[in-house]
């Protein structure tokens, strides 16, 4: 799918359309910025359309501390990305639905941190899982992105299944949908007998999004999607969503030992599993992945914390995250633009040739590695106040804070150290710096790194309270502060960075190590999913092979059998009455007709001449329009008779281009005989059905509606075609819909047979 | 006079069937166009034909003058005869297409019978696919 | 086809049966008729055209591709449903303005719809087997 990468620096004309359509994330942006003083006053911004009242589903947004933080996250990085793909995918095909995508994921992501209603969010959750099987399969034509966007969309998809049937249970417990009225009952949510259902159900949910143990082996495979989508789908958005909803039903469902020590328990197994595994692989994607997994681990365990230092460390990191990882993946996916590889063996001294990418990873790493001056410093205090403090576990949370940590440091030096310094590699010496478009979204989001990690206060006071304050009732004042003074904490910060040089130093037995145990477990989660998948697949297939085996023949004797079997056997009993009510006369001209069409369908059935069966319908469809015209429908008189006409012109057009009727091979005696009594069967149950219905009163309250309304409402005295064209004009226009649809589909067949 | 279009209609039903049955495709659809008529004619039966003066209003009044026959199974019948008249045509081009394609119109030929339906894996084992031993 | 007499019939019918098409979409509103009828009239002529004077020539005739013309009747449907919302209405509810004494209203134009989709649908298909 890709062309020949391109080794100038200058931005390729066909790349116009991203840089016009990041206008879209930028305005957003701005809107964003410009509601922001307010909502740091403590404003609450908030729409209300009704959609399905009975329901409780309203179009309900609103945007508060939490919501214009993500919000905030999402559209800056959905600029940079943006831009960054104007260049980056030059050469891909298909740009315009990958734009339409990305736009698309971005809006629904928005739609879940502003939605005000649960039932709305869960939509746009939906929205974001499909999206996100279409980025992550975005190089269609290749059958491992094929498959790992399929398994995001079982597991993330399974997982939206499992929330959605918590929300329900939340409503039919008879909970609002309404976030706000949702956390005023929170006590009784609480206290409700279902809890632990609501909590489980939307924690599965929660798990699945955000790549938490069991479930997070699709995140790594999903690396897959092109980088620019890596780094929007997986860094800043889409495995956020479950840390959002954690947090936005903090204020409704937290609180209880279940919530606190699943949370901790999960977040801190992911948080270790992802931080062990990240020095595994020399794919650097793959390595930030894991990454992310230990982010998503960590930010788990603190929205499991009650306390305001918790919920502080949450939103702290979050932003720590979401900064530098964003940073990481572009810069990561420039190294690949330009050298053709991500692999940590081959790469080396790029310093040289890419020397602002290298600045601006240098930015992203130290923070991430919490480098003091460094945003990521000011993350990790929090988190170890924040760990100390947690009421269940805290000797686990903070250990598992303490060893993820130092392994992020780790492999910060690794990221940063080994493709930047270090002689360059002799293929690598035609490498050149990438293009500003690719150069600015990680350098932005570097030089943030560091002034956020200056100027702490500002930070604490413009978004991480108004954050806080929106889903915990306390009002104690949150100061993230650039030095507390020599405490546990700042120790456990000193302690983080030797190990991970310690780490860092060991790291080639370390990896063989873990890549020997890996090698020898028996059972892995994604061994089981892939089992069972293919266990299912070969399980559905017999069955398909049973029921849908390609026999036309086989098809129709079923469906005509379970109509007998079904109507018959009420109708049965009732038959010989009917029979001897009906009175079999009528005038002489419906006897001829009668008969007409009898012995027409006679000459159908049994013609051997296809220009004798073409007769015989051609009698059948003047008769029934005959019917019609004797029984006062004068409209489908004519309608009838020219349809019969254009039919004719029809089937001898395509009969002469097929083999004659009586070369085809009749079937044997006993499937005729056996077919004779199915159709017998059928046509005497349809018979019997129609004498009894014409034995009903008729209730013609809805024609004598048409009758009235006819000349007075519709100015038409043909009273047929005024209900075609103006009472039920709507399903008219259905029907026309399929009679073009179906003309454009045979044209090209047509079309498509002459081609060959 | 109904129960005589009643039995018509179940013939007409009875042979349409059984041409949809035989296994021959182009018996199929005059099967097809057969089973359309005989639908048309059970609707528009099932709306009595008791008044057989046109659902029509003179010119200068807002009503019927007299009793007239049931507009809404014409209605109803009026769109089944185009839907009808359409889904034949389409039909009768996969018809051609078929023949195009497999050079034969008999249903039970091996083409169109496929007995291991499903169990075929088109795309194959795959290199780059999510390796099952991983543990990520 | 080579037949003179046919030719030269056809000529004349396939005028008049277009004319009587017309008659028949016009009156539809208040006498038997209406857009499904006309289009399929007028189907028919264009069918007679095409087996005696070949399908290039229909092609001339009718000016506009099949299917553009079945498109928009499909848009002239849609788009007769409209003026029912301006008004507050539901969707394709009819709406009627009086001009002397002929009443026009959106019912005549979705009429027109029906006709255009209807007859498009089977011009395409026509001439697309006829050329094959």
């Amino acid at each position: 799918m890709r062309s020949e990468l391109s080794q100038t620096g200058k931005v390729p004309d066909c790349c116009r359309a991203g840089l016009f359509s990041s206008l879209l994330p930028l305005g957003l942006f701005v809107l964003l910025c410009l509601a922001w003083p307010r909502v740091v006053q403590g404003h609450m911004f908030t729409v209300h359309w009704n959609w399905v009242p009975s329901l409780d589903l309203a179009l309900a947004f609103r945007l508060d501390g939490l919501g214009l933080l993500f919000g905030l996250i999402i559209t800056m990085t959905g600029f940079f990305v943006t831009l960054y793909a104007s260049t980056y995918m030059a050469g891909y095909t298909q740009l315009g639905r990958f734009f339409v995508y990305l736009h698309g994921f971005m809006l629904a992501m928005l739609g879940i941190v502003l939605s005000d209603n649960l039932l709305l969010l869960f939509i746009f959750w939906e929205a974001t899982t499909v999206l996100s099987f279409l980025l992550i399969g975005f190089d269609h034509d290749q059958a491992g992105a094929r498959e790992n966007a399929r398994q995001a969309l079982l597991i993330t998809g399974g997982g939206g299944l499992f929330l959605l049937m918590g929300i329900l249970l939340l409503k039919a417990a008879g909970f609002p949908m309404t976030f706000g009225l949702l956390a005023a009952s929170g006590n009784l949510v609480r206290a409700h007998a279902l809890y632990p259902a609501f909590f489980i159900c939307i924690l599965v949910g929660v798990m699945t999004k955000s790549g938490q143990v069991p479930f997070h082996f699709w995140l790594p495979n999903a690396m897959r999607a092109p980088t620019p989508i890596s780094a929007f789908l997986h860094a800043a958005t889409m495995v956020k969503a479950g840390i959002y909803l954690l947090l936005r039903l903090h204020p409704a469902m937290a609180g209880t030992p279940l919530w606190t020590g699943t949370l901790v328990l999960i977040g801190g197994g992911t948080a270790l599993w992802g931080a062990i595994q990240a020095i595994g692989p020399c794919d650097l994607k793959r390595v930030l992945a894991y990454t992310t997994l230990m982010a998503l681990g960590v930010l788990t365990l603190f929205a499991g914390g009650q306390t305001v230092l918790s919920l502080t460390a949450a939103t702290t990191f979050l932003m720590v995250h979401a900064l530098y990882k964003a940073a990481l993946f572009l810069a990561v996916g420039s190294i690949d633009h330009q050298t053709g590889t991500r692999d940590l063996n081959r790469l080396g001294g790029l310093m040289k040739c890419m020397p602002l990418t290298a600045l601006a990873v240098t930015g992203a790493t130290l923070s991430m590695a919490g480098f003091p001056l460094f945003f990521g410093f000011i993350g990790k205090e929090i988190m170890y106040k924040g760990a100390l403090a947690q009421e269940m576990f805290p000797v686990f949370a903070t250990i598992a804070t303490l060893v993820s940590n130092a392994l992020m440091t780790a492999v910060a030096a690794v990221i940063l150290i080994t493709p930047f310094a270090g002689p360059l590699g002799g293929k690598l010496s035609l490498v050149c710096e990438v293009p500003w478009t690719m150069r600015l979204g990680p350098a932005v989001m570097g030089v943030l790194g560091v002034m956020f990690g200056i100027i702490p206060e500002w930070v604490s006071a413009h978004l991480i309270e108004p954050a806080v304050f929106a889903i915990h009732p306390d009002r104690e004042e949150i100061r993230l502060v650039f030095f507390h003074g020599i405490n546990l904490p700042l120790l456990l910060s000193i302690l983080t960075l030797s190990l991970g040089a310690l780490i860092y130093g060991f790291r080639s037995p370390l990896r063989q190590g873990l890549l020997t145990v890996l090698d020898r477990l028996w059972f892995t989660f994604p061994g089981l999913y892939q089992t069972g998948l293919d266990r299912f697949l070969t399980l559905a297939g017999r069955f398909t092979s049973i029921i849908q085996n390609g026999s036309l023949h086989i098809y129709l004797s079923v469906i005509i059998l379970v109509m007998i079997a079904a109507v018959g056997s009420v109708w049965l009993p009732h038959l010989p009455g009917i029979a001897k009510t009906a009175p079999l006369s009528g005038p002489w001209i419906a006897a001829g007709l009668f008969n007409f069409i009898l012995i027409s369908t006679a000459v159908v059935v049994t013609a051997r001449h296809r220009i004798l069966a073409i007769g015989g319908l051609g009698g059948v469809g003047a008769g029934v329009a005959l019917v019609f015209l004797v029984f006062g429908a004068p409209d489908i008189a004519l309608t009838q008779l020219l349809v019969e006409t254009l039919t004719l012109i029809f089937v001898s057009l395509i009969l002469l281009r097929l083999p004659p009727l009586e070369k085809a091979k009749p079937p044997s005696r006993s499937r005729t005989l056996r077919n004779a009594g199915l159709a017998s069967s059928a046509g005497l149950i349809i018979a019997t059905l129609l004498l009894a219905t014409l034995q009903t009163p008729l209730d013609r309250s809805l024609t004598a509606f048409f009758e009235t309304g006819s000349m007075v409402a519709a100015h038409g005295r043909n009273i047929v075609n005024v209900i075609l064209v103006d009472f039920r004009s709507f399903d008219t226009l259905g029907e026309i819909t399929v009679v073009v649809l179906a003309a454009w589909a045979g044209v090209n067949l047509i079309r498509r047979a002459k081609e060959r | 006079m109904e129960p005589l279009l009643a039995i018509s209609v179940g013939v007409m039903i009875a042979g349409a069937l059984y041409l949809m049955l035989s296994g021959m495709l182009v018996r199929f659809v005059f099967g097809f166009v057969l089973m359309g008529n005989a639908v048309n004619l059970l609707i528009f039966t099932a709306g009595r034909l008791s008044d057989t003066a046109p659902p029509l209003i003179a010119p200068g009044r807002t009503l019927p003058a007299e009793p007239v026959a049931n507009a809404l199974p014409q209605a109803l019948v009026l769109t089944a005869i185009v839907i009808g008249f359409a889904m034949t045509l389409f039909l009768l081009v996969l018809l051609y297409r078929t023949y195009d394609r497999t050079r034969t119109l008999d249903a039970d030929q091996p083409v169109f019978v496929n007995e291991q339906a499903g169990t075929d894996d088109p795309a194959g084992p795959d290199p780059d696919g999510p390796d099952p031993k991983d543990p990520a | 086809m080579q037949s003179i007499i046919l030719k030269t019939a056809t000529r004349l019918m396939v005028g008049l049966m277009l004319i009587f098409a017309v008659y028949v979409l016009l009156r539809g509103h208040h006498e038997p008729g209406g857009g499904f009828a006309a289009a399929l009239l007028a189907g028919t002529a264009f069918a007679l055209f095409a087996i005696t004077e070949g399908p290039d020539q229909v092609r001339r005739a009718i000016r506009i591709r099949p299917l553009t013309m079945a498109m928009t009747g499909l848009a002239l449907g849609l788009a007769a449903g409209l003026p029912g919302p301006a008004a507050g209405k539901p969707f394709l509810t009819g709406i009627w303005w009086q001009a002397g004494p002929i009443s026009v209203g959106t019912p005549l134009v979705f009429d027109l719809g029906v006709f255009l989709a209807v007859l498009g649908s089977i011009l395409s298909m026509l001439l697309c087997l006829e050329e094959n």
